[in-house]
């Protein structure tokens, strides 16, 4: 089977899609876990604070998130622009 | 140097076995070893009761082992089935169906571990309370194997079913990215639950009164960390049950395959992340009864955020498979 030059890059750009997109994710996933479940424990130890504490935690879950967007960014640019 | 089908079929049926019982074989040793050594602290911080703690830590390993036992039958099954009518597309399910089982056995296998130590620890320190922390971590590691069942699931139909009659371009990439997809994506809420079950175990001994509360924050907890895998699943079926016109460009297999990927590695990380979550949120349930609403709210936020990876991961995939 002979495969074109132009269908092997694309072949490649959805390949590197999904593993763009795939291996992005553990990152994120993991860290804003560790957020919440640290944010867990400051609420325990400091009820009060509990506003403070989620507040705090969403904005720090929304930095960690940043590099999954990227990934879904440069997934979609593979899928659609490449 | 030309093989016929009958060859192929046969070096996959092998291939997939070896790699269905070796990577399968990893997380129960992990998980049954933390499990032990977690029993010889028990141990030594209260001999007298060595008979006790000794129970709880095999019927906690036999839970743990469960995840490669299934691995086990998986492999033995590729290396004795019959094979019947030979053809390429039977060679792939045969490969994917090892590598899900493979990769899938891992996270349960080391999750179902944690319960088991903590709660040969907690009997050391609240004896009183022995059977119901063997029942909170029996609970808790069931729940840890759902996602080892769900590739096992996999891994059966795609031995049992008959995909004979497709093209062999591009079902052979669709039915290697089904196994990789649950296979992946299992790993992470395998383990997450874990996390989640040990916390609950931890706590229940420190903290007796709180088993109630601890046990439903536990539950919920795990059942989201489960979701990354039921989305693995889901993207599973879609590749095993979607039907392809013969002649497929070369890329649209190489999707296929990418969409298995995607969505088995994009589970791995919010899975392991809402298992944190609901660890933190279950330690602290125990640790502060009264605020367990605010905690469960706020570990349900925190996990929501993480899931949002999972999300992206599975919108991929499915433009994978759809769109593109």
């Amino acid at each position: 089977m002979a495969i074109e030059a132009g269908e092997l890059v694309k072949a490649a750009a959805f390949l590197g899609a999904g593993l763009a997109m795939g291996l992005g994710a553990i990152g994120p996933g993991v860290g804003e876990g560790m957020v919440a479940a640290k944010a867990c424990e400051a609420i325990g130890k400091n009820p009060k604070e509990a506003g403070l504490l989620t507040r705090t935690m969403l904005v720090g879950q929304a930095v960690s998130e940043s590099t999954g967007i990227y990934s879904l960014v440069v997934a979609l640019l593979l899928l659609f622009v490449v | 140097m030309p093989f016929d089908l009958d060859t192929w079929v046969q070096v996959a049926a092998v291939s997939g076995s070896g790699f269905a019982m070796g990577l399968g074989a990893v997380g129960a040793a992990i998980g049954e070893g933390y499990t032990a050594a977690q029993a010889n602290l028990a141990v030594s911080r209260n001999p007298d009761l060595s008979g006790d703690i000794f129970k709880n830590m095999l019927v906690g390993q036999a839970v743990a082992e469960s995840a490669s036992i299934f691995a086990l039958v998986i492999a033995i099954l590729l290396l004795f089935l019959d094979t019947g009518n030979a053809s390429m597309v039977k060679a792939a399910a045969f490969f994917g169906a090892g590598l899900s089982m493979g990769f899938g056995a891992i996270g349960s296998g080391v999750g179902s571990g944690i319960p088991g130590g903590q709660a040969c620890l907690g009997i050391s320190r609240q004896p009183a309370v022995a059977s119901r922390l063997t029942t909170n971590m029996l609970i808790g590691s069931a729940v840890c194997q759902t996602p080892a069942i769900f590739s096992m699931v996999v891994a059966l139909m795609l031995i049992f079913i008959d995909f004979s009659h497709l093209p062999v371009h591009p079902t052979w990439a669709a039915l290697v990215g089904a196994g990789m997809s649950t296979g992946l994506a299992a790993i992470g809420s395998g383990y997450g639950g874990g996390l989640a079950a040990g916390a609950s175990c931890e706590g229940i001994a420190r903290q007796p009164t709180s088993t109630a509360n601890v046990t439903t924050t536990m539950l919920v907890g795990q059942a989201v960390a489960q979701t990354p895998s039921i989305f693995g699943l889901l993207v599973s079926f879609i590749l095993m049950f979607k039907s392809f016109p013969p002649g497929e460009p070369f890329s649209t297999a190489m999707g296929l395959l990418a969409a298995g990927l995607c969505m088995g590695f994009g589970g791995i990380g919010p899975g392991v992340g809402n298992g944190m979550a609901a660890e933190g949120a279950v330690r602290w349930v125990a640790r502060r009864m009264s605020h367990a609403g605010d905690l469960m709210r706020t570990m349900l936020v925190g996990q929501a955020v993480s899931q949002s990876t999972a999300i992206y991961a599975m919108v991929i995939s499915l433009v994978l498979i759809f769109v593109v």
